[in-house]
């Protein structure tokens, strides 16, 4: 599914997160969104998932417009920060959340939830951890069970916020890997949040760099990297 | 490196003997004296004449008026005010409006205003000197000095429990659990059900076992707005002190011995079901 973002801004209370953001997304890329901290891409990848509304501007889905669509109508597979696993539900369960609380006559029977649960956990490589809690995982396990999760529904499109952010550099680059291969294998137009630039140049189709509300350069690792379009990307490549 | 090395190992985490003594002791002191000793008493003095006399005192007709109506009392407005509470503790915690500051400040009222005042509000509020009194009454509803008013006074005086047990835990696990289940789909009435109630059961729990003791146990606002008429609108609380005044002692601490039993019961039912589902404790605490 390819995403158009068309003039996106947001106003908080305090202060303006976006100003007027233009981007195209084609259907089928891995896309990073980059930049320091504060300059807008939790915002605009909140929009994306309708968890978060623009003060202006639209947001297309497939050439419709998708502006005014709930959250859950988004069918947007989304990979939070910290994860927000539900504590109180085993894996299993964190997987099969999202199928059972789909409409009865859209909802899975439960030995089919329960195959695809399976399938899923063997997809990100933890098969036996099913009926374990979150808390009982570690952090690199957690994300992938947060991945699995999203990946249940059956979005049309993946998020990720920082998906590595809190994990150490080995655990990291394992993930990135399994992140680059089911992205492939699924074929989801996936937008993901970073700040570290080697971790978007490496795994990233296309990579938007962003800077205090606003973007600065849009495109492929190499071309960022041989010819930054404005002194920040150069200074922030650099780094 | 010699002249640190110590002649005693002491372990780092502990406090020497005499201070542990001296603390332990004092703690238990105070146990004893203030928690167990009032207890004991009750059941001693309730238990004077022997069992027979706490059948007999149970068994007046004023005592079982009063035990039915305290239950009464307590089934009705426990969970009212679990359901306000958790209405108020979820729009306090999960979302921005005007006005949250104020709600707050609401809510804690009954914590500082005087029960007595409360039931003497109502009174005034209610009674058959104000328009809205004489209106009822013309009318024939009765607020005051019957069931509606008890009810009402007990709300006003457990209104904080739930909601101020609930709020804390609800704003320190934020919104992002909820926000996954939208992502995933769920519907407003589910998310509510599946994930936020089950986050918070046991802070749930808490604040509804402890707004029933205190909807069993209030004396003051109750004893205003009910009139304390034996038979009919006494409660427990109000009858122990009538049964007192007129030197029944042993009825008098049979009945405050029920009340006992009844707080002792709550508690006991709480530690099962910690004990029962410890593991899921554990799993929805953070650490
Ligand atoms: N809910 C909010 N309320 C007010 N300001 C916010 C909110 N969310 C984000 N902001 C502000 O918007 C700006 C962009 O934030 P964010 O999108 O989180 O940046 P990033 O993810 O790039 O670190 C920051 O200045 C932040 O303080
Ligand atoms: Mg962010």
């Amino acid at each position: 599914m390819n995403i158009e973002i068309e003039d996106i801004a947001k106003d908080f209370g305090t202060g303006r997160a976006l100003y007027a953001v233009s981007l195209s997304i084609p259907s089928g890329a891995l896309i990073a969104l980059l930049g320091p901290s504060g300059s807008g891409k939790t915002t605009l990848l909140r929009i994306l998932a309708g968890l978060e509304y623009p003060t202006s501007g639209r947001v297309r889905f497939d050439g419709a417009d998708a502006t005014g669509l709930s959250v859950q109508d988004r069918r947007a597979g989304f990979v939070f920060q910290s994860y927000a696993l539900f504590r109180h539900m085993t894996v299993f369960e964190n997987v099969a959340y999202g199928l059972r609380a789909r409409p009865r006559r859209t909802r899975p029977p439960e030995a089919e939830i329960a195959r695809r649960v399976t399938r899923l956990l063997e997809l990100i490589q933890l098969p036996d951890i099913g009926p374990r809690y979150p808390n009982q995982l570690s952090g690199g396990q957690r994300q992938r069970v947060a991945l699995a999760r999203a990946l249940a529904i059956e979005p049309r499109m993946l998020l990720l916020d920082e998906p590595f952010g809190a994990l150490d550099a080995r655990v990291r680059k394992d993930l990135c890997q399994g992140l680059r291969e089911i992205h492939d294998r699924t074929g989801l137009t996936t937008v993901f949040v970073t700040h570290d630039q080697d971790e978007a140049m490496a795994l990233a189709d296309l990579v938007v760099v962003m800077s205090m509300g606003r973007i600065e350069q849009v495109g492929r690792p190499a071309e960022i990297r041989a010819r930054p379009a404005t002194d920040f990307v150069r200074a922030f490549t650099a780094a | 490196m010699s002249d640190i090395a110590p002649t005693r190992p002491v372990p780092v985490t502990t406090e020497p003997p005499l201070v542990r003594a001296l603390l332990i002791g004092l703690a238990v002191a105070f146990v004893a004296l203030f928690l167990f000793a009032p207890l004991v008493t009750v059941f001693a003095e309730a238990l004077a004449e022997g069992g027979r006399g706490v059948i007999a005192a149970l068994s007046l007709p004023d005592a079982r008026a009063a035990i039915a109506m305290t239950l009464t009392i307590a089934a009705i407005a426990v969970p009212l005010n679990a359901v306000f509470g958790i209405a108020a503790a979820w729009a306090i915690a999960k979302f921005d409006f005007r006005g949250k500051a104020v709600l707050i400040t609401l809510i804690d009222l009954p914590f500082s205003v005087s029960p007595v005042v409360a039931g003497l509000t109502l009174v005034l509020l209610f009674g058959a000197n104000s328009a809205l009194g004489a209106w009822l009454m013309a009318n024939d509803i009765r607020i005051v000095f019957a069931l509606p008013g008890i009810v009402l006074a007990t709300l006003f005086v457990t209104f904080p429990f739930v909601a101020r047990e609930l709020i804390p835990v609800m704003i320190e696990q934020g919104r992002a659990e909820e926000e996954a289940a939208l992502t995933l789909g769920a519907p407003g009435w589910r998310i509510f059900l599946t994930v936020t109630l089950p986050n918070t059961r046991w802070a749930l729990l808490y604040g509804v076992l402890l707004s029933n003791a205190r909807a069993m146990g209030e004396f003051g606002a109750v004893a205003v707005v009910s009139g304390k008429i034996r038979g009919e609108t006494a409660t427990m609380p109000t009858m122990v002190e009538m049964f007192y005044n007129e030197y029944l002692s042993v009825a008098a601490f049979s009945l405050a011995a029920v009340l006992a039993l009844l707080a002792l019961l709550t508690l006991l039912l709480k530690s099962l079901l910690e004990w029962r589902h410890a593991d899921l404790l554990a799993a929805t605490r953070r650490h």
